[in-house]
């Protein structure tokens, strides 16, 4: 075993069980934001502060059984959940936790994440289509359509961010932000519209993970509960657990694009813990969302994207351009 | 070769064999599969497959962009589109009867041999030669530089398709 084979086995496995446990730690979290958000206390019971309660809906999750109701397609059925997580962990591998912390850091790695990405969408589609369930069908028509129409603004602002950067490699993104006010949310020289590029950028990856005030796909007092109504058991949790993977991931790419990844705000200790500390707080800011707005309504949603958030994207390309050709 | 295996290049031979056998196996769903949903998640398959291969020829740019347009927007449209629709599950048409499946045997056969005959005569140059950086400059430069005429007309094609499109949509309407 050479040190190369030791590397690509020790990330394999520390990328699964960093996706595995945000997801499982990410629940609790949630319960909890949710429960003080709403003035209840919450899980309490198992374990101090019911920390051990994501394990035992582990679990729980998987000693049930995988229920495969009659006249779904059993293939597309089982394949779906699987295809919500693998790309998920795909996108991890080029995730710069810190400067040496990354599994494989590629040149084309804000790309890799995207074209991952695009993945998830197939696999809702095919989890809807393939539990023969009326909701299930429209829940995935709705995840998709309001996937298309988000990744637009999302993509020109990327397109606006690659444009100042000049790479897509995540790391040396990172290494442009030596201190806070060179973080890109900041960076007003490059266009003074950095902070809405952020907000742009946030709100798409909300909508683009399928979070509230966006959950369209999944709103249980229309759909019971949208595409994954007729999954049990794991199959119902690999939907789940893909579903918090994507959030990390969004969260990530905002940090690692716009908040300066490893790097801390006054150039002294850059390091992993920075780019954790940046990361929970863009979740926990997540969640609180989640639990503060009520959802939107199907056209309202589409609306924004549509008529605010594509044009001042757009906006922002061109004027980004300018100040890259003027200055 | 079993010592062997035990290295990051004889992992990276197993994913190429994979990768290859995914290429093969989603094409076959592709075209023999009953159900149209099943035959787009197929072709979304072995264009994975093909991405890999891409990866492998030391474009990993190509590669990306097999999976964020082929898999991420085609597949998806594709079976979008379907979902929609939904079309007739009928059977599938009969074998063809008459000359069709003779020539159909003497076209393959010749498809075939000459393959083959390339495969054998080909010069082919050293696996160690790299053909092109596949850096993103490079392909950057040509599409904008020694092929922009081509680039802007592939857009041309894509706004007739629209416009065929939408042409047919609105006769479909009245």
């Amino acid at each position: 075993m050479d040190s190369e084979l030791i590397r690509v086995i020790a990330f394999l496995v520390g990328i699964i069980a960093f996706a595995a446990l945000n997801a499982a730690y990410l629940v609790w979290l949630e319960r909890k934001g949710a429960a003080h958000i709403q003035r209840r206390i919450g899980p309490k019971e198992v374990g101090p502060f019911g920390l051990l309660q994501p394990m035992v809906d582990g679990i729980k999750l998987m000693t049930k059984q995988i229920l495969i109701p009659d006249g779904v397609d059993p293939v597309l059925f089982r394949l779906a959940p699987i295809l919500a997580m693998v790309p998920a962990i795909m996108s991890f591998v080029t995730i710069p936790f810190s400067e040496t912390l990354v599994a494989r850091n590629i040149n084309v790695g804000l790309l890799m994440i995207f074209a991952f990405a695009s993945v998830n969408v197939l696999a809702l589609l095919l989890g809807g289509w393939a539990s023969n369930n009326k909701y299930a069908v429209i829940s995935a028509a709705r995840a998709v359509s309001q996937n298309i129409a988000y990744e637009i603004p999302m993509l020109i602002t990327v397109i606006t961010m690659v444009m100042i950067t000049g790479t897509l490699n995540l790391n040396e993104i990172v290494a442009q932000q030596p201190n806070i006010s060179q973080w890109y949310i900041f960076r007003f020289s490059a266009s003074p519209l950095m902070p809405v590029a952020f907000l742009i950028f946030f709100i798409c990856s909300l909508a683009e993970t399928n979070r509230a005030p966006f959950d369209l796909g999944e709103a249980e007092s229309e759909l019971v509960a949208g595409f994954h109504t007729e999954y049990s058991s794991m199959g119902f949790g690999l939907f789940f657990m893909g579903e918090y993977a994507n959030i990390v991931i969004g969260c990530s790419l905002a940090v690692v694009l716009f908040l300066g990844g490893w790097q801390d705000p006054f150039g002294l200790y850059p390091g992993v813990w920075w780019f954790l500390l940046k990361l929970y707080l863009l979740i926990f800011t997540v969640i609180w969302i989640r639990w503060t707005f009520p959802r939107t309504q199907f056209y309202g949603l589409l609306n924004l994207s549509w008529k605010i958030l594509i044009p001042v994207s757009m906006f922002n390309l061109l004027l980004t351009a300018g100040f890259l050709k003027v200055f | 070769m079993t010592q062997e295996l035990l290295t990051p290049q004889g992992l990276g031979g197993l994913v190429f064999l994979a990768i290859g056998a995914a290429t093969v196996i989603g094409a076959l769903i592709a075209v023999n599969a009953k159900s149209l949903i099943r035959a787009v998640t197929g072709l979304c398959l072995s264009l994975i497959g093909v991405a890999g291969l891409y990866y492998f020829l030391n474009s990993p740019f190509l590669a990306l962009m097999e999976i964020l347009i082929y898999v991420g927007a085609v597949g998806v449209a594709i079976a979008f589109a379907v979902m929609l629709a939904e079309p007739e599950q009928g059977d599938k048409p009969g074998r063809a009867i008459g000359l069709g499946p003779f020539f159909g045997f003497i076209g393959g056969g010749m498809l075939v041999w000459g393959l083959v005959v390339v495969g054998l005569k080909t010069k082919w140059p050293a696996a160690a030669v790299k053909i092109n950086t596949g850096s993103m400059l490079a392909v950057g430069k040509a599409l904008l530089g020694s092929y922009s005429m081509v680039f802007e007309l592939i857009s041309v094609v894509l706004l007739m398709a629209i416009i065929g499109a939408l042409a047919l949509g609105r006769r479909g309407r009245d």
